[in-house]
């Protein structure tokens, strides 16, 4: 296995210039994510209106994975409905955790390239955790963690 | 290389000495294993597993227990080994010496029955900034349960102890103080016979935990004078499952059980029970007899090689190890004490620990990369983990050339 299958250009890029890496004031709702196994802090801002996601951002402290990943996901999200997000929550994490998965990351643009860090199974709470964040945010709980 | 840590590799027979142990010989990711986080736990040497297979597969039986031959066997084994130990430390008496299941549960005996006989409300205990949290939990949850203070002795930006804090830390409600003897974070080796000066007196007692001191230097209870003195059999090339709480008698045969059960009590009847003498008072139930069989063997081991001899050539390792780090680009080490042991804690500029682990895996090389059980040292340093080589003598100076090499790849991968 090549190390780069994990470490992808897209990743490297999104880790050194993450998009959407700010606060967003109040009242949208927010929720802090923890990795107490690495020490990865994730916080999560989401502005819903209308039931679409009308703006989503992060900020915190992470490895390359999990900077990447939530990068890509604001990216991803922005202007979605709530139930594409539900969808694409579950697609994301049924393809990085499950075994015999049948979901193709590669169907859902630049998220594809979180597909191959299933063959690294110590580093999938990486990618995870802001996805968890971020469905902690939407039913406002304050917060998650991955353990 | 060096020419010195070529002659010092000659005069250590690092070679024969690795022989001893079968894990380490292996390929990671198509590449020779360096194993380089000792500080989690260190691998085992054959002796000692064959210490443990010996006794299940020859002597296996309970201890103290019945009138056969085998339990004969089996305690003479446990007891042989706690003789040992007691030796090897120095302590007076095999009646110091409590196995429990490691570190972490001899510091909740030690915080359970010291706090039962002698915390009150308002009482204070002290503790470093630079503790593994278990040798801070069990006094938070000590002081919870008694309304208790518990006061922290703070750390310098290089890593060590402000020791000149000390006394005014110290008042007439201070009941204890417990801190570490090196750190497993930082690789401080902090100055523990000036804390035992200070504390005693004014008859303060004082607890060290010396599970990251054990593997790498020797220890003599009776001239370190310590009232409690905690280490870990796995660190020390020991199984897991089996640590040392050292106590002087005298505060022993003061403290309340921790747990009851069997081997603890000398008669029992429904209403009331006598305790058992000192050590088997504090050591309730079957204990781990092959883990303490192991620990036995894993001393035998190390005083085979000579632990001075062992503490000589890890200096020259460390050393060796820090002048590489310091000649890297963009690399922080993360405690730069004057006295360190077998610790290079360290960040890199850009590049997030957990990946440097993963990227260096990939290399054969193993560290440990995260906040290593001490998250208010990473909160004090502001960094949110380290990454963590850490040494045992069975090293070699080509496993740090090879950490090294590994390390720059960080960049090439993540730049």
């Amino acid at each position: 296995m090549d190390l780069r299958e994990l470490y992808q250009q897209v990743i490297v890029d999104h880790n050194r210039n993450p998009r959407n890496f700010k606060e967003l004031p109040p009242p949208c709702s927010h929720a802090e994510g923890h990795n107490p196994l690495c020490g990865d802090k994730v916080t999560v801002y989401v502005h819903v209106e209308d039931d679409v996601i009308q703006d989503v951002t992060f900020q915190g402290d992470g490895c390359a994975i999990s900077v990447a990943s939530a990068s890509l996901m604001t990216e991803h999200l922005k202007g979605k409905t709530l139930s594409q997000e539900k969808d694409l929550f579950e697609s994301v994490h049924d393809a990085l955790t499950k075994k015999d998965s049948e979901i193709d990351l590669m169907h859902f643009g630049k998220l594809g390239v979180l597909a191959n860090v299933k063959n690294f199974p110590m580093r999938v709470k990486c990618a995870t955790l802001c996805w968890h964040t971020l469905e902690a945010a939407l039913a406002n709980q304050k917060s998650v963690t991955t353990e | 290389m060096s020419k010195s840590a070529h002659n010092l590799e000659t005069f250590f027979d690092v070679e024969r000495y690795r022989k001893d142990f079968p894990a380490l010989h292996q390929e990671v990711h198509g590449k020779p294993l360096a194993y380089l986080d000792n500080a989690a736990t260190a691998q085992k040497p054959q002796q000692v597993i064959d210490a443990i297979s010996n006794y299940y597969s020859n002597h296996n039986s309970n201890v103290h227990r019945g009138v056969h031959t085998l339990s004969g066997r089996a305690t003479d084994l446990y007891e042989g080994s706690r003789e040992k130990i007691a030796k090897y430390i120095n302590a007076k008496s095999t009646k110091e010496i409590i196995f429990t299941k490691g570190a972490t549960e001899a510091l909740n005996l030690l915080a359970y029955s010291f706090g039962e006989h002698a915390i009150s409300a308002g009482d204070e205990i002290i503790v470093s900034g630079m503790e593994h949290h278990s040798n801070l939990v069990p006094w938070q949850l000590l002081c919870q349960r008694k309304n208790a203070i518990l006061k922290i002795l703070p750390i310098t930006k290089k890593g060590e102890l402000d020791l000149a804090l000390l006394p005014e830390l110290i008042s007439d409600k201070t009941k204890l103080i417990s801190v570490v003897h090196t750190s497993n974070a930082l690789g401080t080796v902090n100055p523990i016979e000036d804390i035992i000066n200070i504390a005693h007196t004014q008859n303060i007692p004082v607890a060290i935990d010396g599970s990251q001191a054990l593997p790498h230097t020797a220890v003599d209870m009776q001239a370190l004078d310590a009232d409690f003195f905690i280490f870990t059999g796995h660190k020390m090339f020991g199984p897991t499952g089996v640590g040392v709480l050292y106590g002087k008698e005298a505060w022993l045969e003061k403290l309340p059980p921790y747990q009851g059960g069997g081997d603890m009590i000398r008669t029992v009847s429904y209403t009331h029970s006598e305790y058992n003498d000192l050590p088997y008072r504090f050591e309730a139930g079957t204990p781990n007899i092959a883990g303490v069989i192991g620990l036995g063997a894993a001393v035998d081991y190390i005083q085979n090689i000579g632990i001075h001899n062992i503490q000589a050539y890890e200096t020259e390792l460390l050393n060796y190890a820090t002048e590489k780090a310091l000649a890297f680009d963009g690399l922080n080490i993360i405690g730069q004490a004057e006295h360190k042991s077998g610790v290079l804690s360290f960040t890199i500029d850009g590049v997030h620990p957990h990946d440097i682990g993963t990227i260096v895996d990939f290399e054969g090389v193993a560290i440990r990369t995260g906040h290593h059980c001490a998250m208010p040292v990473m909160n004090f340093f502001n960094v949110p983990a380290t990454a963590r080589a850490s040494f045992a003598f069975y090293n070699t100076f080509s496993e740090v050339d090879a950490l090294f090499v590994a390390l720059e790849k960080t960049k090439d991968m993540l730049f």
